[in-house]
C-alpha cells in the first residue's frame, strides 16, 4: 500500500531535508488520489484535507507578514516662539555657508551649532559670524575660549551675512532635534532581519505540525477504506508483476548505448564546465573589513573613480586609497544623511563604518584630531590576477580612455563590490580583437598608425593590429 | 663476443661451501622474511589499532580533503598605506641619485626603487658623474638584503642597545687617555670631505691618530705621487687621449688603482677614420686588459721592473743598466721606440707594487708629456700607507695602544698577519669596529657597532678634485644601525644629526648648486687643477729598480677578482656565481700556473664524465707561511715562472655556509706587496670546479668571433675581413641572408629592437651580467648545479683562447688541412686545436638570446610557449611552458636555461629567494619562474614596454636612448659595448651601428635572422 510505504518512507528517511520529503509526499499523494479514484469515490475527504491544509498555510504566511507596523512618530514640535528669523531660509543659508565645519548636533572642524542661540547673545553672534579673528585679537573672552576650544582653528570671516540672514540660520539651529523618522515597513534599526527570521520559522514549524496531521490522518484514512472495502466485500486488486522497467531497459541495448552516450556527452559538458570556471572568481563578492559602499560614493556622490584610485592614471595598479585619501571628506563626514539609510543598511549601521574608518585613521572625533594610532585596513582582494600576467591600468585608463566600468561593471550601482568581468584571458584577448586603438591626438601614434593603417588598409585599428595579441606582451 | 669473464658478488663466493651463497642461489635473501609472523597472526592484526579498513579510510579522507581544499581559491589581503608618502605611486619606480664608495669600488649611480624599497643599480650618466659601475657596484644591492648582517651592537658579543654601545665607547676613551694609551682611529681609505672633518674634529678632541688602511694597498703608486705632486692621490688617466697605450703589470680594465679607467679606454679603441689606439701589455697573470691588448707579452714581475727601466732608457734616454732576456728586449724595444714616437698621444701605466716603479712610470709619463697624464684628474680614492700601517701594528703589538675604533675595514681577515692582530686586539683595553656583520675583526673587539649599509646612509665623496658626489639613502635602515658618523657626533656631544652637519659642510663645496639639487643629481662638479707639473728623479728610480732580481722558484702575484674584489661582500650569491671572466670558475678562487709549469710539477685540469671541471691541488709556501690546497687551474698565457692567485675568499665569520668557499691568500700578502716569492708542490688531490665554460679555443671557427687586424680592416674590403657565409643555391653560391624557407613577419612598422654589441669595446667587465641578474630576478643555483651545466645567467660573457699565437693563424692552420694523418692532417690536427697557445689571444663575446627572427625554438615548442613577435622579440611565456626543453635543444646558440628546481622558497637553495628580506630585491614587473619552466633573455620586454608607455601617456614619440637605457645590459655597460635600440626609427643610435661594414650575425649561416648583431674585432698588432 502507498500510504504505508509512506510512513515508512517518513520513518526511515527522517533526516532527508524536509522539501525533499515534501515533495516525494505530494506525489504519492496524488497516486493515492489516482488509485481512489479507481476504487470509489471516496475521495471528498481527501479534498477536505486538502482544503484545511491550504488554510493553514495561508493563516501561517499571513502570521509572518503581520509584523508591528510602527506608527510613524508625530512631526516635530513647532519652533520656539522666540526665534525671529526663517527657518527654512536658514537651512538653506546654513548648508551653503556653514555645513562645511559645522553641524547641527556633533562637534566637527567647529562646534555643534543647535541651540548655539542660548550660548551667546544675538549681537555677539553677529559680531563673531562677521569677523571672528578681530573678535580673539580684542580678547573678548568667550570667543578667545572658543579659539581654544576649536583646535586654533580659524572660522572664515561672513561680512556678506545680513543680521536678518544670521537671525534665520540661528531660527534654523534652534529647531529641536527631529526624532528620526522611520520608513514605512521597516521596523527598528535591527529589527528588519530579525522579523523576517522570525517568521520563517513559524512557517516551518506550522508545515511541519501540517504534514504530521497529514500523515496521522492518511493512516487513518487507509485504515478507514481498508475496513470499507473489507465490509463491501470489495477485493483488493493486486497488480501482476511484470518486468521491471529497469530491466527492460537494460535489454535493449540501443537504449542503452544512446543513453550511455548521452550520459556521457552530458558528463563531458559539465566536467568542462566545471574546469574552465576553476580560478575565475566572477562575481566574487567578499566580506570586507569596512562596509565601503561604492553606490553611496560613486553613485550617490558621483565622486569620479579616479579621485580615490588615482594611481591607476600612472601605474600598473589602480590602488586602494591610502585612508589619508578617505580622510579629505570624511573629516567633516562623519556620518551619513538620514536618506542615505537603506531598507538593508541603517544610518546606525553607516555611522559604525565610518567610525571604523576613523579608527583605523586614528582620528578622534570628539577632539577632532588624530590620536596617532593607527591600524591599516586589510581589504580583501577582490580582483586577483596571476602573477604571471602583467596588466597596466594606466595604458587603459589615461592613454585608452576606456571607462573604468568597461572592465569593473557598473559600480557606481554596488552596495558591496564584486568581481564583473571574469578576468580570463579570453575576455581580454576578445576585448583586445574588437577594441579600436584611441590615437587621435598622440603623438606617439602618428607614426605607426600611418603605416600600419596602409598596411591593413583600414583607417582605425583594432589592439590586435597593434601586436596586442602578442604573448610577450602581457606575459614576462 | 661472449665473455667468459666471471664477476664476484662478494668475497662470500670464495669459499667453495658456503651456505650462504647456496641459500642466495635458490631464494632472494639468505634469511627467510617473517611475512608468516606477521600476517599469520590473525588475533594481532585485528587488535591493531589501525586496520586495513582504517587506513583505507584515511587514505580515502586525506584524498578528499585535499583535493577540496583545492578547490578553494586563497583569500589575498591588500593593505594601502595608512597614509601614503608623496612620492610613492604603487606600481611606479622612482630613481633617486646615489654614489657609492666602500674603500674599494667607487661609482655615481642612480637607484630604482620600488614602494619605498630599492631594487636596483643603475649608472648616473649626468654631466659630471664620472664613475660607472662594476659587477661588484650593482651587485652591492644584494648586500643589504642580507639577513646574516650585524643586527644590533654587540658589548663583549652580546647584544647591546647604542646607549649601552656608545657608553662602553666613552668609557673606553676615557679609560685611554686616563692610562696615556694612545688612541688609533683605524678606517679605510676616506673620500668624504665630511667625514674626513669629523674624524678631524674627534682626533684633535681626543688626541687619536687616525690611520686609514687600504686592505689591497696602492701605498707604492699614492707615495709616488705624493712625492711627485705633493698630495695623497692618484692619476686618473685619461686614455682616451693615448694612441698607444704600454701597460707593464697594470690591469686598468681591472681594479688597478681603483679601476674605472674603461669607458676611457674603449672610446680610443673603436677603428675611426682608420685608426684606433695601439696596447701593449707586459704581464703575468692574464688579466681583462692582456685579454684587450694588441700585444701580450707575458712576463714575470722582476721581468716586468727590467722592462720598465728599458722602456725609461729609450724614452728618456736613460742609461740605467738592463738584464732583460733577448727576447723579452726585443718586445719591449719595439714597444718603447713606439711610445717614444708617440710622444705625448701616449701613456705608460704600471702595476708594480714598487715606488720606484711608480716612480718611473710618472717620469716616462712626464718625458712623454702624456696628454693622458698631463692636466688629468686626481683621484682620491686610495689613501692608505704602508709605512703608518706597518708602524701602527708594531704600536699594536707593543703594547702601545689604549683604544682602537675601526671602521669600514676587516684587518684580522685582511692583514697578512691577522691572527696576530686578532690576539693583539684582543689584549687591547678597549677596541670598537664599525661593521656591516659580525665579521673577524668585529668577533675580537670588544664592542661592534652594527654600521648601515650605504643605502641607507647620507653621505658626501670627493672621487676626484673637481667632483663632490653625494650618497642619500633610499630607505630607512633595517636594522638597529647607526653609521659611523653619526656615532662620531654622539660622542663628541653634538646635538645635530649627521645629516645637518653634512648638510652645512657640503654648502663649501657645492659650486653653483643648491643643496636640493645637489642631492637630485647626485653630484656636483667644478673646474679643477689636475695633475700639474711636478719634479721627481727618474734616474735614480731607474738604477734602483734595475736592481732587482728573482728570487725563489716561482713569483706569486697576488690579485684581486672581478667578482669578489677584496672580499668585502664575499656573502653575496650573485658575485659568488659570477664567472671569472677569463678562467670561467664561479665560486671559488685558485692558483693559476702556465701549462709548462704545471707539466713539470705533474698538476692538471680536465674535463669529467658529467662535463664538469676538475683540477690538481697544491700547497704554496711563501715565506714561512704555506697555503694548503689550492687548487689549481692552468691558466693559458701566464708567464712561466709566475703563479696567480686571488685575494678576496676563504672567509669564514658570520658567513652563510655555502658562500665559504675558496682559500684566504691574504696571509701571502707579506709587507703589503703583491708579488711575492713561492714554492709550488702538488698536494695530491682532485678539485671539484664549477666552471661553465669548457670549451677553450674557437677551434679556428672563425665566424663565431670574426677577427681582423687594423691594417688589413684599412686596406681591404669587408668581404675580405668580414665575409658572408655562402650556401649553394641551384649550383649558385648565394649569400645565406638570400636563402630563406621561412616566412618573414613583417617587421617594418612599429619597434624593431637590435642589440649592437662591439667585440672591440667588450672588456669583459661582467657589468651587464650582473645588472641583468638583478633586473630579471635571474635565481642563484649554487655551486653544484653551475658545475652541471645549469647555471642560469641569461647572458653569459663567452671567452675563447687562439690555439696559435693569434685567431688568424687558427683560421688558416685549419683551411689547410689536408686529408686525416700527416703533418696537416685534421684527425691531429683538431686535437691540437682543443688547446689553447701558451701566449694565446683572447676575445670575450657576450652571448644572450639572439632573438631570431626565424628563431629554430619557436617552431619546435609542442605548446607554443616561446613565440615572435613584430617588435623583434623572442617571446617566452612561462606559463605556457611545459618544460619539454626541445627549444634548448633546438637553439644553436646554447641560451636557453631550465629551471630543472624550484630555486625561490626552497631551502635547497638557500640564497636571497628563500630569505624574506633577499627576496626584497626582486623586481615585482618580472615573473619568479617556477620549476620545469625554460627561461632566458627578454630584451628587458618589461622595460622596453614601459619606455612605449611613458611616451604613450606622454604623447610623444620614443625619445633618443631611452631604449637603450631601458635595456638593463646596455644600461650597464659602460664601455659603449653594447647599444639597444629600434631600427625602425632611423633618429637611433643602433641604425649607424647595423649598417656598420664591421656587423656581423653570430652562426650566420644557420639562417636564424638573429636581432642580436656583432662587430668585427679589430686589433692594432
Amino acid at each position: 500500500m502507498d500510504i504505508v510505504f509512506l510512513c515508512r518512507f517518513f520513518k526511515r528517511n527522517a533526516t532527508f531535508h524536509s522539501v525533499f520529503a515534501w515533495m516525494a509526499f505530494v506525489r504519492i499523494l496524488s497516486i493515492t488520489v489516482y488509485n481512489m479514484k479507481k476504487l470509489g469515490n471516496h475521495y471528498s475527504i481527501l479534498k477536505t484535507l486538502f482544503f484545511s491544509l491550504a488554510l493553514l498555510l495561508s493563516a501561517s504566511v499571513s502570521m509572518g507578514q503581520a509584523a508591528p507596523a510602527a506608527p510613524a512618530p508625530e512631526a516635530a514640535a513647532a519652533a520656539p516662539a522666540e526665534a525671529k528669523g526663517d527657518p527654512a531660509a536658514g537651512k538653506a543659508l546654513f548648508n551653503s555657508n556653514c555645513a562645511a565645519c559645522h553641524k547641527l548636533d556633533s562637534k566637527s572642524t567647529g562646534p555643534a551649532l543647535r541651540g548655539v542661540a542660548g550660548k551667546h547673545d544675538m549681537s555677539w553672534i553677529y559680531k563673531w559670524v562677521h569677523n571672528s579673528s578681530e573678535m580673539i585679537k580684542s580678547g573678548d573672552a568667550a570667543a578667545v575660549k572658543l579659539f581654544e576650544e576649536n583646535n586654533h582653528s580659524v572660522m572664515t570671516a561672513f561680512p556678506q551675512l545680513s543680521e536678518t540672514d544670521i537671525n534665520n540660520i540661528i531660527a534654523y539651529t534652534s529647531e529641536p532635534k527631529a526624532e528620526p523618522v522611520t520608513p514605512p515597513g521597516a521596523g527598528p534599526p535591527g529589527t528588519a532581519a530579525a522579523d523576517s527570521g522570525i517568521s520563517n520559522n513559524v512557517i516551518l514549524g506550522a508545515l511541519i505540525v501540517v504534514l504530521f496531521i497529514l500523515v496521522i490522518m492518511l493512516v487513518m484514512v487507509n485504515r478507514v477504506l481498508n475496513r470499507v472495502a473489507e465490509k463491501n466485500g470489495l477485493e483488493i486488486v493486486t497488480k501482476e508483476p511484470g518486468t521491471p522497467i529497469w530491466k527492460a531497459f537494460a535489454k535493449n541495448q540501443f537504449l542503452v548505448l544512446v543513453s550511455t552516450i548521452v550520459l556521457m556527452l552530458a558528463g563531458g559538458y559539465y566536467v568542462y564546465g566545471y574546469l574552465m570556471q576553476v580560478g575565475v572568481d566572477q562575481n566574487y563578492e567578499p566580506v570586507q573589513p569596512i562596509h565601503y559602499s561604492h553606490r553611496i560614493h560613486a553613485g550617490s556622490n558621483g565622486i569620479d573613480c579616479k579621485y580615490c584610485h588615482s594611481a591607476a592614471r600612472v601605474g600598473k595598479n589602480a590602488g586602494i586609497p591610502s585612508l589619508n585619501v578617505c580622510m579629505n571628506c570624511h573629516k567633516n563626514i562623519s556620518e551619513v544623511s538620514d536618506t542615505t539609510a537603506t531598507a538593508d543598511h541603517t544610518k546606525a549601521f553607516y555611522d559604525g563604518e565610518i567610525q571604523k574608518l576613523y579608527n583605523a585613521v586614528g582620528w578622534d572625533k570628539a577632539t577632532q584630531k588624530y590620536t596617532g594610532k593607527t591600524q591599516p585596513v586589510n581589504w580583501v582582494r577582490i580582483h586577483n590576477l596571476p602573477d604571471f600576467v602583467y596588466f597596466n591600468h594606466s595604458q587603459h585608463v589615461t592613454v585608452a580612455g576606456i571607462e573604468c566600468q568597461t572592465c569593473h561593471g557598473p559600480v557606481q550601482t554596488y552596495e558591496v563590490m564584486k568581481q564583473f568581468a571574469p578576468l580570463t584571458m579570453g575576455w581580454c584577448v576578445n576585448c583586445h580583437r574588437k577594441t579600436e586603438v584611441k590615437m587621435e591626438g598622440n603623438a606617439y601614434y602618428d607614426k605607426i598608425h600611418s603605416e600600419l593603417a596602409k598596411k591593413y588598409g583600414v583607417d582605425k585599428l583594432t589592439e590586435a593590429q597593434m601586436g596586442g595579441l602578442e604573448c610577450g606582451k602581457c606575459h614576462y | 663476443m661472449s665473455s667468459n669473464k666471471k664477476y664476484w658478488k662478494s668475497v662470500e663466493e670464495l669459499s667453495d661451501n658456503s651456505s650462504i651463497v647456496e641459500t642466495l642461489k635458490n631464494n632472494e635473501f639468505a634469511e627467510p622474511i617473517p611475512v608468516d609472523e606477521f600476517l599469520g597472526n590473525g588475533e594481532a592484526l585485528s587488535s591493531s589499532p589501525t586496520s586495513r579498513r582504517d587506513f583505507l579510510k584515511f587514505v580515502g579522507f586525506s584524498t578528499a580533503a585535499a583535493s577540496l581544499a583545492a578547490c578553494e581559491g586563497p583569500v589575498h589581503k591588500s593593505i594601502p598605506y595608512v597614509v601614503q608618502p608623496e612620492q610613492i605611486i604603487p606600481g611606479v619606480w622612482n630613481m633617486y641619485a646615489t654614489s657609492y664608495f666602500d674603500g674599494f669600488d667607487f661609482a655615481n649611480l642612480l637607484v630604482k626603487s620600488r614602494e619605498g624599497r630599492p631594487i636596483k643599480i643603475e649608472n648616473n650618466t649626468i654631466e659630471g658623474a664620472r664613475f660607472a659601475a662594476n659587477a661588484r657596484v650593482h651587485a652591492s644591492i644584494l648586500s643589504m638584503y642580507d639577513s646574516s648582517r650585524l643586527k644590533q651592537p654587540l658589548v663583549a658579543g652580546k647584544p647591546a642597545s647604542w646607549d649601552d654601545a656608545n657608553a662602553a665607547v666613552k668609557k673606553g676613551l676615557a679609560d685611554a687617555k686616563a692610562k696615556g694609551g694612545q688612541v688609533v682611529l683605524l678606517t679605510g681609505t676616506i673620500a668624504s670631505p665630511t667625514t674626513q672633518k669629523l674624524i678631524n674634529e674627534f682626533a684633535a678632541a681626543n688626541g687619536a691618530r687616525h690611520i686609514q688602511y687600504d686592505a689591497v694597498s696602492s701605498s707604492a703608486a699614492v707615495d709616488a705621487f705624493e712625492a711627485v705632486h705633493g698630495e695623497r692621490g692618484l692619476v686618473d688617466y685619461d686614455f682616451s687621449k693615448s694612441d698607444l697605450i704600454v701597460s707593464v703589470g697594470a690591469d686598468f680594465l681591472g681594479d688597478w688603482q681603483g679601476g674605472g679607467f674603461d669607458s676611457g679606454y674603449t672610446k680610443g679603441r673603436i677603428p675611426a677614420n682608420g685608426k684606433m689606439s695601439r696596447h701593449f701589455q707586459f704581464e703575468s697573470n692574464m688579466t681583462l686588459s692582456g685579454a684587450s691588448a694588441d700585444k701580450r707579452v707575458p712576463m714575470t714581475p722582476t721581468q716586468q721592473k727590467q722592462a720598465l727601466v728599458l722602456i725609461y732608457n729609450v724614452v728618456a734616454g736613460g742609461s740605467a743598466p738592463v738584464s732583460l732576456d733577448a727576447k723579452f728586449t726585443a718586445e719591449v724595444t719595439k714597444a718603447a721606440q713606439q711610445l717614444k714616437s708617440a710622444g705625448s698621444r701616449g701613456v705608460l701605466v704600471t702595476g708594480l707594487d714598487d715606488k720606484n716603479a711608480q716612480l718611473l712610470a710618472l717620469g716616462i709619463n712626464q718625458a712623454l708629456a702624456s696628454q693622458a697624464y698631463v692636466g688629468a684628474p686626481i683621484r682620491y680614492v686610495r689613501k692608505g700607507s704602508d709605512a703608518q700601517m706597518t708602524a701602527f701594528l708594531s704600536d699594536l703589538t707593543s703594547g702601545k695602544v689604549g683604544a682602537l675604533i675601526m671602521s669600514g675595514v676587516n684587518p684580522a681577515y685582511t692583514l697578512p698577519d691577522g691572527k696576530a692582530f686578532a690576539d693583539a686586539v684582543k689584549a687591547l683595553p678597549f677596541s670598537a669596529t664599525f661593521t656591516l656583520r659580525d665579521d673577524e675583526t668585529a668577533k675580537v673587539s670588544k664592542v661592534a657597532l652594527a654600521a648601515p649599509h650605504f643605502l641607507e646612509t647620507w653621505g658626501d665623496l670627493e672621487l676626484t678634485k673637481g667632483t663632490y658626489s653625494l650618497t642619500q639613502p633610499l630607505i630607512r635602515p633595517l636594522f638597529n644601525t647607526k653609521q659611523f658618523e653619526e656615532a662620531l657626533l654622539s660622542w663628541a656631544g653634538s646635538p645635530s644629526t649627521y645629516y645637518d652637519y653634512l648638510r652645512a659642510n657640503a654648502a663649501n663645496h657645492l659650486v653653483g648648486k643648491s643643496w636640493n639639487q645637489a642631492v637630485h643629481d647626485g653630484v656636483c662638479a667644478h673646474e679643477a687643477p689636475g695633475v700639474g707639473a711636478g719634479s721627481l728623479d727618474a734616474a735614480s728610480a731607474a738604477a734602483a729598480l734595475s736592481q732587482a732580481k728573482a728570487t725563489g722558484d716561482f713569483e706569486l702575484v697576488l690579485y684581486t677578482k672581478t667578482g669578489l674584489g677584496d672580499g668585502q661582500q664575499a656573502n653575496n650569491p650573485w658575485l659568488q656565481e659570477f664567472p671569472d671572466p677569463i678562467s670561467r670558475v664561479s665560486w671559488d678562487n685558485y692558483v693559476t700556473i702556465s701549462k709548462f709549469d704545471a707539466d713539470k710539477i705533474g698538476m692538471e685540469n680536465k674535463i669529467v664524465a658529467n662535463g664538469g671541471l676538475n683540477g690538481s691541488y697544491a700547497n704554496i709556501t711563501v715565506g714561512g707561511k704555506k697555503l694548503d690546497n689550492v687548487p689549481v687551474i692552468v691558466q693559458p698565457g701566464q708567464a712561466h715562472g709566475t703563479l696567480g692567485l686571488s685575494v678576496g675568499y676563504g672567509r669564514k665569520a658570520s658567513m652563510q655556509e655555502e658562500m665559504q668557499v675558496g682559500v684566504n691568500a691574504y696571509p701571502l700578502y707579506i709587507g703589503f706587496n703583491s708579488v711575492q716569492s713561492a714554492k709550488i708542490t702538488n698536494a695530491g688531490g682532485e678539485h671539484e670546479f664549477a666552471c661553465v665554460q669548457s670549451q677553450k679555443t674557437l677551434m679556428g671557427r672563425g665566424d663565431i668571433i670574426k677577427e681582423t687586424t687594423l691594417e688589413v680592416f684599412n686596406k681591404e674590403n669587408a668581404e675580405v675581413w668580414n665575409p658572408m657565409p655562402m650556401v649553394s643555391l641551384d649550383h649558385q653560391e648565394t649569400p645565406v641572408t638570400k636563402v630563406d624557407l621561412w616566412e618573414s613577419f613583417d617587421q617594418t612598422t612599429g619597434h624593431h629592437f637590435n642589440l649592437s654589441i662591439d667585440l672591440n669595446a667588450c672588456t669583459g667587465c661582467g657589468a651587464c651580467v650582473i645588472a641583468c641578474h638583478a633586473e630579471n630576478n635571474v635565481p642563484v643555483v649554487g655551486k653544484s648545479e653551475v658545475r652541471r651545466s645549469r647555471d642560469m645567467h641569461w647572458l653569459r660573457i663567452d671567452r675563447y683562447y687562439s690555439s696559435e699565437e693569434t685567431f688568424a693563424k687558427d683560421d688558416e692552420k685549419k683551411e689547410n688541412f689536408d686529408g686525416l694523418w700527416g703533418d696537416k692532417g685534421s684527425l691531429g690536427g683538431f686535437g691540437e686545436m682543443e688547446e689553447p697557445a701558451d701566449n694565446p689571444q683572447v676575445a670575450f663575446q657576450p652571448v644572450m638570446c639572439q632573438h631570431c627572427n626565424h628563431a629554430p625554438c619557436e617552431t619546435v615548442c609542442p605548446v607554443a610557449a616561446t613565440s615572435h613577435s613584430r617588435q623583434g622579440h623572442n617571446h617566452m611565456a612561462y606559463n605556457r611552458c611545459v618544460g619539454t626543453r626541445y627549444c634548448a635543444n633546438n637553439c644553436p646558440y646554447k641560451v636557453r636555461r631550465f629551471n630543472w628546481f624550484l630555486y625561490n622558497h626552497n631551502e635547497e637553495f638557500p640564497y636571497n629567494m628563500n630569505d624574506d628580506l633577499g627576496r626584497m630585491v626582486l623586481n615585482p614587473d618580472v615573473n619568479v619562474r617556477s620549476r620545469g619552466v625554460m627561461e632566458k633573455c627578454s630584451f628587458c620586454i618589461q622595460s622596453t614596454q614601459a619606455v612605449i608607455l611613458n611616451a604613450k601617456r606622454a604623447g610623444r614619440p620614443v625619445a633618443k636612448g631611452e631604449f637603450n637605457d631601458a635595456c638593463a645590459c646596455s644600461a650597464a655597460c659602460s664601455t659603449g659595448a653594447m647599444t639597444f635600440g629600434d631600427v625602425n626609427d632611423k633618429e637611433d643610435a643602433i641604425v649607424e651601428l647595423k649598417n656598420n661594414e664591421r656587423m656581423y650575425h653570430l652562426l650566420e649561416h644557420v639562417g636564424t635572422q638573429p636581432n642580436v648583431f656583432y662587430h668585427v674585432k679589430v686589433r692594432n698588432t
